[in-house]
């Protein structure tokens, strides 16, 4: 998985110990983390967990996520268990949160073609379905404060911020403005369900990651955005690139007695795909302001036309 | 080539960059780095196909937005936002097709189906 760190001194152990009540913490190793996070992995007594705290100098704190999680594993969502939430402590210097370790794989093309997952692919589809169904069984008002804003809006702002016009996106904009689904649900939404976020074992979903995106909005949003073309990485099937609609929706179906509506999942699909195109074009002006220099960033300003491609597509079916 | 420029070419010395990287650099890396090695060879391949196919993109670009009756992507994107376009959608998405599958093209032509 991530690449391996540099270890801690010893205080870190001890400090992690005491939170979690625990006679020994060992084998501390942090990973390559995420921008605003550090991920450490660590063993207390006979255990493995999974620790992440907000990076130094980082102003954003762990935000509802350990609240998120909690509720999560309530509905019965495959999730790390939470074990300690220190969103509002300073015992470890800055906020952070402490879950169970899951085994698992995260990498999309070694799910997608390695023998160990055969049969995980078989079902993955099935068992998205029944996770997206189960988080969306908890209600908007079972976490408080959380985010409601109107996605369409919200990317509309940051377009006009980037300050960079694709005519091809203003085409996007335009008609999903004008055929926003009807009658949509408010629930909780996991806000970046897909593959990558997710760990995969032999026998398929072994947990659903990464809630800091979590929302309150039209639950459909989780599906579409689960079959973007983006996070079928190359693979030729609609969710997560190896399976099918009537695999997602008969498990979701089966679990919450809602069937999806085709085309409202395929409403979030195109803001999908506008979203992912936009972050593109945000990704590249991170490096470009001087932000975060970084030649990763840069080469995703170059991918933004895949979107734009995608999009033809998609509208080209749509206005027919 | 283009004078009065020596070889290797602009394409050449980009392949030559990467073909060290390939061969050189990747056997001595792995993990994270190694696929920051794998972005930034890719990246000199954009940039070695926009280099050899760029010219007549940017001419076809340009013409279609005469066709449409701009001079920019900012005028066009502007009169679409303004609603304009809200009923010939479809003819513009066909006079748009070529312009985008030239970006992919360059960016990166596997993504074509």
């Amino acid at each position: 998985m991530a690449k391996l760190g540099m270890a801690s001194g010893g205080e870190l152990e001890h400090d992690i110990a005491r939170v979690m009540n625990a006679s020994e913490v060992t084998n501390l190793r942090r990973l390559s983390g995420g921008a605003s996070r550090e991920t450490w992995m660590l063993s207390a007594d006979g255990s493995d967990y999974v620790m992440q705290r907000v990076r130094a100098g980082r102003p954003d704190g762990l935000g509802l996520e350990p609240q998120v999680l909690a509720a999560a594993h309530r509905a019965g969502v495959p999730v790390p268990e939470l074990v300690v939430d220190g969103s509002e402590s300073t015992e470890l210097e800055r906020p952070f949160m402490i879950v169970r370790a899951v085994q698992g794989e995260s990498i999309a093309r070694k799910i997608q073609r390695d023998e160990e997952f055969t049969e995980a692919r078989g079902v993955l589809a099935s068992q998205l379905g029944a996770a997206a169904a189960r988080t969306h069984q908890i209600s908007a008002d079972e976490v408080s404060g959380l985010n409601q804003s109107d996605q369409l809006t919200m990317y509309r702002n940051v377009m006009d911020e980037l300050g960079e016009p694709h005519p091809v996106f203003e085409i996007a904009f335009r008609w999903l403005d004008a055929h926003r689904p009807a009658h949509a649900r408010q629930t909780l939404v996991h806000g970046d369900f897909r593959l990558g976020n997710v760990l995969v074992g032999s026998q398929g979903l072994a947990a659903v990651l990464d809630w800091e995106l979590a929302h309150v909005g039209d639950p459909m949003e989780d599906l579409g955005w689960l079959c973007v073309r983006a996070w079928r990485f190359g693979g030729a099937h609609p969710v997560a690139g190896i399976g099918s609609y009537e695999q997602l929706f008969d498990a979701y179906e089966s679990v919450s007695g809602v069937r999806p509506d085709f085309d409202a999942v395929r409403w979030w699909e195109v803001l999908g795909t506008l979203k992912w195109g936009i972050i593109c074009i945000n990704q590249a002006t991170t490096h470009l302001r001087g932000i975060s220099r970084s030649h990763e960033l840069a080469a995703i300003g170059r991918r933004v036309c895949e979107n734009e491609y995608d999009l033809i597509e998609y509208l080209t079916e749509m206005v027919k | 080539m283009t004078a009065p420029h020596d070889r290797p070419t602009a394409s050449e010395l980009l392949q030559a960059v990467k073909e060290w990287m390939e061969q050189d650099l990747m056997a001595g890396v792995d993990g994270r780095l190694a696929f920051h090695v794998r972005v930034a060879m890719n990246m000199l391949d954009i940039v070695d196909r926009e280099i050899t196919l760029g010219a007549p993109m940017e001419v076809r670009h340009e013409e279609v937005l005469r066709g449409l009756g701009v001079a920019s992507d900012a005028e066009l994107s502007l009169k679409i936002r303004m609603g304009e376009w809200d009923t010939a959608f479809l003819q513009l998405l066909e006079a748009l097709r070529p312009v985008v599958e030239d970006k992919v093209r360059v960016a990166n032509p596997k993504y074509l189906r």
